[in-house]
């Protein structure tokens, strides 16, 4: 018997989202007579509980057997539609989505052409749907171990949690000695902790842990496999090691602006001139500048970020505060100095920093309002040349020790580390997350996790959040002890194939070999991420993508035929109000 | 009452970027010494609501467009050529200074600002047996305004012939049909002459089948470059093409030249055009000269107060001009010789040991000037 499709639409405002510019009536009205489909309705919002709950209750009560919902993008909800559908027991791939929001009216204006666009986007959805084969989603067993690379304070806190939780973690750490930055730094704000007190104990823990492998002057060459199943080789020394595990935390973490590339602040060219990260040295011991203490201490925010001029348009975040823990230590130890700290919009948004910026304050600081434009010699001090903008007056400040603010950059070998992990990279060069709100401490490569600055500029409390997190999203496949493999992969058609080995050369995922006996492509279903690469590569067409087949992409691609007004076939489902 | 719409005036030139940080003015060498703020001039075009009276704002003529704002600027504003805008506003009105007005006609009528006639325009170069321009002949020297009849200036001119005819370079002069590269009418705010000479000139180069072409001022270079329309044409100052010949061993220096020597970055060339290295490097290759560098140099170079315009007119501040504190500056590191690679910092800061009464002391020449009498 032939296959009769039984279509649900379902069309979401998306509070007013999509409902501001797009009619979402007519669009469900126009819906209900296309081919296949037997209920079409609208709803504020598909997402929400009652919005599944319709859903849940049309499959089962319309015996539908195909699912469209037009709202968002895939990339936000298409996982949580599948999930929906699943639960009354239909095939998470005869789901289909129609991203009417970032694709219609997110960018296009309040008018009926938005309509049809949304319209002709829904036809084609229903087309595909109606075209999808139900796909066996599989389970993959994982390695219950995890490897953090770097041990800074973000790796150490990452590597401990999940050690913690009962997990073996192998740490890789590049240099000899652990705790990064922080390690550099004397006293943190806004506490006035020392660092060394912070970071003693918790390297301690690490070194001594039972579950905890620690792999100093080690660096990662190689990462192969998936989620659950990643084949790392760790480099030390001349030996390399392969370790298998199941998840990677990455906290790679950052580098300091190099203040070379503001000559005009003469950094390198004046000993008077150093950076914040110099500052902390010096504050080790006793603060003398030419063998002497300064008496005229200026610090300059924002040195290296903000700016377009350097490529690093972002604010670093902590160095308002760095500056300030710097500035109000000169006044405690030097009496007599005179400091001065030129701003250009002071952030003290953390827990206790703006009671820590009046404590500044109040120790005789004096924040003038400006960025200083160059540093020249005059004498035996150097000038700062600024204006103070709530004067409006150009001034001249004389210094004995200038501090420049630097920021936090992405380290210069974060291609590198994007390559072997296949990370994308957000416009500030940090490595993105998968969602800057919903999933700050994944990736968008399953089974790799985010932790401290190597996402972005964050000072200790929020990097420590972030590694906490980051260790526990990536404990949840180490719990659950199994992963669940992408059903959508690359499927060959023998026949067609004559083992040219093309697909091999463009698969990044290495998921492509060559059977020795058929002498035809297989592919290791595993290992296929589904991306389609070796299917455009293939000269004789025998690859195709499950979900994303030739015919169910003519299917979408022949209603599209016509641009103009969409044709509204003759009324065959019917169409229902839903109460709001 | 000089109204302009400031909300469309600020969104064309990008205003709403400006943070308010005060980098441009914090280092504007003018602003120390009169009224100019390019930060305030941002703020106030910002938040005038309907409209903003230009009147009493006579500190934008003072403006030398050094660049130094933009190139501080961490936003990508551009403060100078917001003030080029400006000025604009001003020429349209035709409320200029006479002397302003005198350049401007001078350049439309003489195709140079000095009021001096077109024919003499190659007199210079008489009896140097220079090439006119014609197509095959590899580069176009394109002379410009001061070095073609400023007697001082004439001299660099002079020079550069010499080292390049004695290196073998294949290059060639417009003469009369040289007109102004219009990159001081553009400064002055006079947009429309700039065009029409823009698009003269490039007609002329091309007629004369000109592909690579190099200049004696860093302004003219400047406006080739940056301010023309993509033409194909490579254009280079003549310090990058003497750097070229120094690296590849083609000048040939027969004496040596022992002075202490510092170099004044012009603003067009360094600030502007990142060339900072050339100048050097060829100052370097003359046998026996000592190169030692003042503390404003390169990229914190103190402009000399001769560019956009300035050279006709004294500003509000007429007082210690900056070519002075630049002669200071020089005279501090010992150096017996003030070097520079422009014809408007030549003047300048020529005119400013004279004011100061230190001829004894230092001397002022162009860099072509060095090489040349070292061959």
């Amino acid at each position: 018997m032939a296959f009769i499709p039984r279509v649900g639409v379902y069309i979401c405002h998306c509070g007013i989202n999509i409902a501001a510019t797009v009619d979402v009536k007519a669009v469900a009205e126009f819906a209900a007579h296309l081919p296949g489909v037997v209920v079409s309705r609208d709803y504020t919002y598909m997402c929400s509980d009652p919005g599944q709950a319709l859903i849940k209750d049309d499959i089962a009560e319309l015996n539908l057997d195909r699912v469209v919902v037009a709202s968002c993008s895939p990339l936000m909800h298409e996982p949580t539609f599948r999930a929906t559908v699943a639960e009354v027991g239909m095939n998470p791939y005869c789901f289909e989505m129609a991203n009417i929001r970032e694709q219609c009216s997110w960018v296009h204006g309040d008018s009926t052409p938005t309509t049809q666009k949304a319209m002709h986007l829904v036809t084609s959805a229903v087309a595909k749907a109606i075209m999808l084969q139900p796909l066996q989603q599989r389970q993959a067993p994982v390695t219950p171990t995890a490897l953090v690379i770097g041990g800074g304070i973000s790796g150490i806190h990452s590597a401990l949690d999940i050690a913690n939780a009962g997990f073996h973690v192998t740490i890789v750490e590049r240099y000899p000695s652990l705790g990064g930055h922080v390690s550099q730094l004397h006293q943190t704000f806004p506490t006035l902790e020392s660092t060394a007190d912070l970071l003693n104990p918790l390297i301690d823990q690490l070194t001594n842990h039972p579950l905890i492998t620690l792999m100093i002057e080690a660096e990662v060459t190689e990462v192969a496999g998936y989620v659950g199943n990643f084949e790392v080789k760790v480099r030390q020394g001349d030996k390399t090691t392969e370790v298998p595990v199941g998840v990677i935390v990455v906290a790679t973490g950052f580098e300091v602006f190099d203040a070379h590339l503001k000559p005009e602040l003469g950094y390198g060219v004046y000993p008077e001139v150093i950076t914040t990260a110099d500052f902390e040295q010096l504050a080790a011991g006793e603060i003398l500048v030419n063998g002497r203490e300064p008496e005229r201490v200026v610090f300059i925010h924002c040195v290296g970020s903000r700016d377009q001029s350097v490529g690093n348009p972002y604010c670093s975040r902590v160095c308002c505060m760095v500056s300030a823990k710097q500035a109000r230590l000169v006044r405690e130890r030097l009496p007599n100095s005179r400091v001065t700290v030129f701003y250009m919009d002071m952030r003290a948004y953390g827990k206790g920093s703006e009671d820590f910026y009046d404590s500044v304050r109040q120790s005789g600081v004096i924040y003038r309002r400006g960025n200083p434009s160059e540093i020249i010699r005059r004498g035996d001090r150097v000038v700062v040349r600024a204006e103070d903008t709530l004067t409006g007056e150009p001034v001249e400040v004389e210094a004995d020790l200038v501090v420049l603010a630097v920021g936090m950059v992405p380290r210069a070998d974060t291609d590198v580390v994007a390559g072997l992990l296949k990370l994308a990279r957000s416009s500030d060069g940090f490595f993105m997350e998968a969602h800057p709100k919903l999933r700050p401490v994944d990736t968008a490569m399953a089974g790799i996790f985010l932790a401290g600055c190597c996402q972005g500029p964050k000072d200790i409390p929020e990097t420590i959040n972030q590694a906490r997190a980051a260790a526990a999203t990536a404990m949840i496949p180490l719990m659950r002890g199994q992963v669940q493999v992408e059903a959508a992969i690359a499927s060959i058609e023998e026949e067609l194939c004559t083992g040219c080995d093309q697909c091999a050369e463009v698969c990044v995922f290495a998921a492509l070999q060559l059977h020795p006996v058929r002498g035809v492509m297989t592919v290791n279903p595993v290992l296929c991420q589904g991306c389609g690469a070796c299917a455009t590569a293939c000269p004789s067409g025998a690859i195709s993508i499950k979900h994303f087949t030739f015919d169910q992409t003519m299917a979408q691609i022949d209603v599209l035929s016509d641009f103009g007004e969409p044709t509204v076939p003759t009324p065959k489902a019917e169409v229902e109000e839903v109460a709001v | 009452m000089l109204q302009i719409e400031s909300q469309p005036f600020a969104l064309e030139y990008d205003l709403f970027a400006c943070i308010q940080c005060g980098k441009c003015t914090g280092g504007c060498p003018m602003a120390i010494k009169t009224k100019l703020n390019p930060r305030v001039l941002i703020y106030r075009l910002l938040t005038a609501g309907n409209g903003y009276d230009l009147e009493k704002h006579e500190e934008l003529w003072d403006c030398t467009t050094c660049g130094t704002c933009f190139s501080r600027c961490p936003k990508e504003v551009n403060p100078m050529e917001t003030i080029i805008a400006l000025r604009s506003e001003f020429v349209e009105k035709g409320r200029v200074h006479q002397n302003v007005k005198t350049a401007l006609e001078s350049t439309y009528r003489h195709g140079n600002p000095l009021t001096l006639p077109r024919e003499d325009r190659g007199a210079w170069a008489k009896d140097l047996s220079v090439k006119p321009m014609f197509d095959g002949v590899e580069y176009l020297y394109f002379v410009g305004c001061s070095p073609s009849y400023d007697p001082q200036a004439q001299k660099v001119a002079r020079a550069l012939v010499r080292i390049l005819q004695h290196a073998g370079v294949d290059f060639g002069i417009l003469g009369k049909e040289e007109n102004c590269c219009a990159s001081e009418v553009r400064r002055l705010g006079e947009l429309g002459l700039f065009e029409m000479m823009a698009e003269d000139n490039q007609e002329t180069y091309k007629r004369l089948g000109v592909s690579k072409m190099f200049t004696t001022s860093p302004h003219c270079f400047n406006t080739f470059k940056n301010d023309y329309p993509k033409n194909g044409v490579e254009v280079q100052h003549y310090t990058q093409v003497l750097a070229h010949l120094v690296e590849n061993d083609e000048l040939e220096f027969t004496s040596k030249f022992e002075k202490t020597v510092t170099y004044h970055d012009p603003c067009y060339l360094g600030k502007q055009n990142g060339i900072f290295d050339e100048p050097r490097a060829v100052l370097k290759s003359i046998p026996g000269i000592k190169l030692v560098e003042m503390d404003r140099s390169r990229e914190k170079s103190l402009c000399c107060e001769g560019g956009g315009g300035r050279m006709w007119l004294e500003g509000t501040n007429p007082g210690v001009r900056l070519a002075q504190t630049r002669i200071k500056e020089a005279i501090e590191t010992g150096a017996e010789i003030l070097a520079t690679a422009c014809p408007f910092c030549l003047l300048t800061l020529d005119e400013a040991v004279k004011l100061l009464n230190a001829e004894d002391k230092l001397q002022v020449m162009d860099i072509a000037e060095l090489v040349d009498q070292a061959l």
